[in-house]
């Protein structure tokens, strides 16, 4: 008899989760992971903290060792894309010509960089970091490199900033809002990160954006500014954010807003076909109206919950999501989604490098940044996955028991 | 190099070479141990590389961080005394004969 084949195509972490947790949860068909990168899966985060600063080895990156898809019979295809779904064949067509039929399909095709569009961006030294052969390259640049041009203060772009400072070069980090990780972090933490990396040495243009990079001999020389300023550059990194990669979901005929769209059990709008990951965009009690997060946790739960899914114990997405960025001797975590907070108070003081900002909309707590305090971290993630019951001014207290708080709550 | 031992809650014993410098939980990941999951590589942002160590062998791995035992919390399997995260355990010549136990589950 034929057993249900369930198809994942792209063998990030969250293609990868699935896979893993396919058979332990009881999914009874054959697993099938298509990636398009030419090596084992891997792990993103430290391409751009200690993998890129040399600290740790490509062997340190894999998410398991090559025996372990055989163990637990899954047919792991590397370097080999996915061309078209087929949803009504229920065939997958790869780049190679080959053909994998499914039952069920998931999408965790993941997300890539986002070129600048300006003149002189195809020069030899302006370089993305998204792959494992992204930061090989800037690994060896790096060392090559004495000026460096860092193109949006995201997460990637300050951790690049703080490794290449780590390098003793000369850093200039272009952001075209006002705030540093504004996207995603509170004023108080934009500000405390971007007072750090200048103490390391890095130089900040705020509100300013690149014109055009210019070149020698195909080489990037320098890089002109939105304020009328020619940086000197041998190393451009290109930083502004990712494009969710749902072009093939969107060829498909499935709906794609901002990534490929799933309801709150991460189907599609063909119900044999989920996504999950980077690429898409969800329902979320922890945002008003639907989000699209890069990050190992929604890549991780996600994976975990599509698997319960097919194994035939299917529940909603709701886990609370968490993020950590780690810059120079800096540790960042998150806990919730704070954009779109109307109010914040601080717990600690910034001036002694260990503090949290809570984030309130509606007076409701919405999510923590914490920086090098752990534990206020943990207690925002128990805090989130119930009612928080924190009012704003208890958070603030440092004599109140936030411990003991959560330790109720959490209990109830 | 040292010899550690991984205990699976169903009593199978599996014992690796653990070179110094490298964490009780990379060399389980890289010899493919059942019951370590290790979700967030070794960044401390998770718990799921939870072990008991064997309690008269606390005194060989190094001390918990303040981090370590605030994470701790998030374990799925009951937390002990002897609880840690092996991505904290980072193998010294002290670890020749280290025990650990893996808990029923890691998630």
């Amino acid at each position: 008899m034929a057993v249900p084949v369930a198809a994942i195509v792209g063998a990030g972490q969250a293609g990868f989760q699935v896979a893993a947790s396919l058979h332990q949860e009881g999914f009874a068909g054959r697993v099938v992971l298509v990636g398009d990168e030419p090596v084992l899966p891997y792990q993103r985060p430290p391409l751009s903290k200690s993998y890129l600063a040399g600290q740790s080895g490509v062997d340190e990156l894999w998410l398991r060792p090559p025996e372990f898809y055989a163990k637990q019979q899954i047919d792991l295809v590397y370097g080999d894309a996915v061309t078209s779904i087929g949803r009504r064949t229920h065939i997958l067509r790869l780049a190679s010509g080959r053909e994998i039929s499914w039952d069920y399909l998931v999408l965790a095709t993941g997300a890539r960089y986002r070129p600048l569009p300006v003149p002189g961006a195809e020069l030899d030294g302006v370089l993305p970091l998204r792959t494992l052969a992204d930061a090989d390259v800037l690994r060896r640049r790096l060392h090559q490199s004495r000026r460096v041009v860092v193109v949006g203060a995201g997460f990637i772009g300050l951790e690049f900033a703080a490794v290449a400072i780590a390098h003793h070069a000369d850093v200039d980090i272009l952001e075209i809002t006002q705030h540093p990780m504004g996207r995603v972090v509170s004023e108080p933490v934009s500000r405390f990160f971007t007072d750090a990396h200048i103490r390391w040495g890095a130089k900040f243009s705020l509100g300013t954006g690149v014109v055009r990079i210019c070149g020698d001999n195909g080489r990037v020389s320098a890089v002109d500014t939105t304020d009328g300023r020619r940086l000197p550059a041998d190393l451009v990194l290109i930083c502004i954010g990712v494009i969710p990669n749902a072009e093939l979901a969107g060829e498909a005929g499935l709906t794609v807003e901002n990534g490929i769209v799933v309801d709150e059990h991460l189907a599609t709008s063909d119900p044999s076909i989920f996504a999950i990951g980077d690429c898409a965009s969800f329902p979320t009690p922890f945002a008003s109206g639907r989000v699209r997060l890069e990050s190992v946790q929604n890549a991780v739960d996600q994976g975990r919950c599509v698997a319960a899914s097919l194994a035939g114990r299917p529940e909603p997405y709701e886990k609370v999501p968490w993020f950590w960025s780690d810059q120079g001797d800096l540790k960042l975590q998150i806990a919730g989604i704070t954009a779109g907070h109307d109010k914040f108070v601080i717990r600690g003081d910034p001036n002694d490098r260990s503090f949290s900002v809570f984030c309130f909309r509606d007076d409701r707590l919405i999510g923590v940044e914490s920086v090098n305090r752990t534990a206020d971290h943990v207690m925002a993630r128990r805090l989130l996955a119930g009612d928080p019951g924190l009012l704003p001014e208890k958070a603030a207290d440092e004599s109140f028991d936030l411990r003991a708080h959560t330790r109720g709550i959490a209990s109830r | 190099m040292p010899k550690v031992t991984y205990v699976h809650s169903n009593g199978t014993r599996e014992v690796l070479d653990v070179p110094v410098g490298t964490s009780v939980m990379r060399a389980a990941i890289i010899h493919g141990i059942d019951g370590i999951v290790a979700e967030c590589g070794g960044e401390m942002m998770c718990a799921t590389c939870h072990v008991y160590v064997e309690p008269d062998q606390a005194d060989r791995t190094p001390s918990q961080s303040d981090d370590e035992k605030a994470m701790l919390e998030f374990t799925a399997s009951e937390r002990k005394p002897n609880s840690r995260l092996s991505c904290q355990l980072v193998a010294t010549p002290e670890f020749e004969g280290l025990v650990v136990y893996l808990p029923e589950t890691q998630v």
